[in-house]
């Protein structure tokens, strides 16, 4: 491995950014008796790494390894009855535009998974009537399992905010960097006010939800808030007349440091192609 | 997998038939031509004319050098593979259906249908090896099944021929003496006429597609039943795949009813189920109007199909078709 060589050290070049004449040639080697063929082809990476390249091939005749001696006679015989003055517009043979394709009763591969569940120890069970496998992205109940969920590419990776750990010191004071603390709410408010005995019981760690796509209903809040902890509530707003959902909600968490942490990941999370925001609910004004 | 589509008959396709080597696929059609075609590329090699009536089988000979077609013009014509020129012509007095050629290509069975009082029956010829001393007599006449019989073939080591046909019945008659060696068991046995049947590459079973919807797998030589195919169109032509454990079934609804129905509900398709599971395992669609005949080509790689809609279609088979589970 040799380093890139800067620009400045180099001569000036019209080409300017292409090291190509710095590479050993291009060799090919073979086919041997057996037809394997060797390309060795050095380049530059993108770290600016000499890497060298090494490429296998089968070289085979396929044509001709399968048809027999009499066979590749017959195919010089010449033409005879209506195929000898063929016009050269008939098109007697054409090659479908169409792909077709070898098409299965059942999604390729599945028979083997099958096969594979059945020594699989969940899969027991959820044969046996408990339903384990609960697809998280679409919902459906013993179908399939999350990652191999069809509507996976749909949907909005949940698996995001749980996976790249947030610095745990902001989501513990829940002070996240932007978003509006209340003073009430501050890290060293938090402790005194808390757990004042003036809040009702439903506004316990009730973190409010908005922006929510009319779609939205409790069930799917749940899905989202599920993730950060044991939630002991789930609103979504309606409106009473029109029974259309208001946009907004509430979610309570039955520990105050899994709301903050919701509230860190998910404010100004996109989903279902609106952006939430997220925060702790206002007391209510009584 | 892209089909290559062949349009060289007029008519509705009849029968479909490789050469040992795979290279040349032949095929019948209600039109009078019987054509050859290269089986790689689908190139039209050549045309049989002579014939007067529609072409219901074909059988070429082991080396690739004769061709025996039967046809509805009552006659049954050898001829010459490479020129396409007639080497000998067997009339009879009813079209002639099925014909094969044995092991050895030394003699030939050709069937003829039940025609103005005449009833149906099965001609042994003794084929000569010089084509000048042919001789059109019969070395063996069998009669006895009522209706057309569909399909004759000669069983293994040639000492027995096996028939099926309207009747819905699978024969097995002795090539020596002439006599009806075996029928099918009634109750086992196909419901509705039998319009195709296939030996395996070994020739130690065979398969048989009828109307009554399914194909049913038979041994060569007992005639036990080994496996049933259930499908939902009646079946006009069956495959067996010599590679894999595959068996091929071709048809649809009948022909008269193909234009008040949808090309989708006609269920045109060659739908291919596993020869031990008997499990649909998957379907191959693109005809116009039903299957008529079915031909896998020897190596297995890729098989052809002739529909009503006059059309060959020879499939390649995709990488992924060798990738199917299979016990």
């Amino acid at each position: 491995m040799t380093q890139k060589p800067r620009w400045g050290e180099l001569e000036e070049e019209d080409d300017g950014g292409d090291y190509d004449y710095l590479l050993p040639p291009k060799q090919v080697i073979g086919p041997d008796e057996h037809g394997l063929k060797k390309i060795i082809e050095y380049k530059f990476n993108d770290e600016g790494n000499r890497v060298k390249i090494t490429t296998t091939t089968r070289v085979r005749k396929l044509a001709n390894a399968r048809l027999s001696k009499r066979a590749v006679e017959r195919r010089s015989w010449p033409k005879f009855g209506d195929a000898v003055q063929e016009d050269v517009g008939a098109r007697l043979t054409m090659v479908s535009t169409e792909e077709i394709i070898f098409e299965r009763p059942r999604a390729p591969g599945t028979k083997a998974e099958d096969a594979n569940a059945s020594g699989d120890p969940l899969a027991q069970m959820s044969k046996g009537g408990a339903v384990l496998m609960v697809c998280r992205t679409c919902g459906k109940k013993g179908d399939h399992w999350t990652s191999k969920c069809p509507y996976k590419d749909l949907a909005q990776p949940t698996e995001t905010f749980s996976e790249n750990p947030n610095p745990s010191d902001s989501s513990a004071t829940g002070a996240t960097k932007g978003a509006y603390v209340p003073p009430t709410m501050r890290a060293g408010a938090v402790r005194t006010t808390a757990g004042a005995d003036m809040r009702r019981r439903n506004d316990e760690n009730s973190v409010r939800v908005n922006n929510l796509s009319e779609d939205t209903r409790e069930p799917d809040l749940l899905e989202l808030f599920r993730p950060f902890g044991n939630v002991s509530r789930v609103y979504v707003a309606m409106d009473q007349k029109t029974g259309m959902s208001r946009g907004f909600g509430f979610v309570n968490f039955v520990r105050r440091e899994e709301g903050e942490r919701a509230i860190a990941k998910l404010n100004g999370y996109g989903y279902d192609n609106l952006i939430l925001s997220v925060e702790w609910a206002a007391p209510r004004a009584n | 997998m892209r089909p290559i589509l062949m349009k060289g008959h007029e008519r509705p396709l009849t029968f479909l038939k490789y050469n040992r080597d795979g290279d040349l696929l032949f095929s019948c059609a209600k039109d009078h031509t019987p054509t050859v075609w290269f089986a790689d590329n689908g190139e039209r090699l050549g045309t049989y004319r002579g014939h007067n009536g529609a072409v219901w089988c074909c059988d070429v000979s082991r080396d690739s050098t004769r061709l025996i077609t039967g046809s509805a013009d009552q006659s049954a014509k050898l001829w010459d593979v490479q020129t396409g020129t007639q080497l000998f012509t067997f009339n009879f007095d009813s079209p002639a259906r099925a014909v094969d050629f044995s092991v050895g290509d030394k003699l030939a069975v050709i069937t003829t249908d039940p025609f103005m009082g005449l009833t149906s029956a099965i001609h042994v010829k003794r084929i000569a090896s010089d084509p000048a001393d042919q001789v059109g007599e019969s070395v063996l006449v069998l009669k006895g099944p009522q209706g057309r019989i569909n399909r004759a073939v000669w069983g293994p080591l040639n000492k027995t021929i096996i028939s099926a046909g309207e009747d819905a019945v699978v024969r097995i008659w002795d090539t020596e003496t002439g006599k009806l060696l075996q029928e099918n068991d009634k109750d086992i046995g196909h419901k509705k006429t039998i319009t195709s049947l296939a030996k395996s590459t070994d020739g130690s079973h065979f398969l048989t597609g009828s109307l009554d919807k399914s194909a049913k797998l038979w041994d060569s030589r007992s005639l036990t039943l080994i496996k049933t195919y259930v499908t939902e169109r009646p079946v006009n032509a069956v495959a067996m795949s010599p590679l894999l454990n595959h068996v091929v079934l071709g048809g649809g609804q009948d022909a008269s009813a193909v234009t008040t129905t949808d090309h989708r509900a006609g269920k045109f398709e060659a739908k291919f189920y596993d020869k031990v599971l008997q499990e649909e395992i998957g379907g191959v669609k693109g005809h116009f109007g039903p299957i008529n005949a079915l031909a896998f080509n020897p190596d297995g790689k890729s098989f052809s199909s002739g529909g009503e809609d006059g059309y060959v279609r020879l499939h390649h088979f995709d990488p992924d078709y060798f990738k199917i589970p299979s016990i």
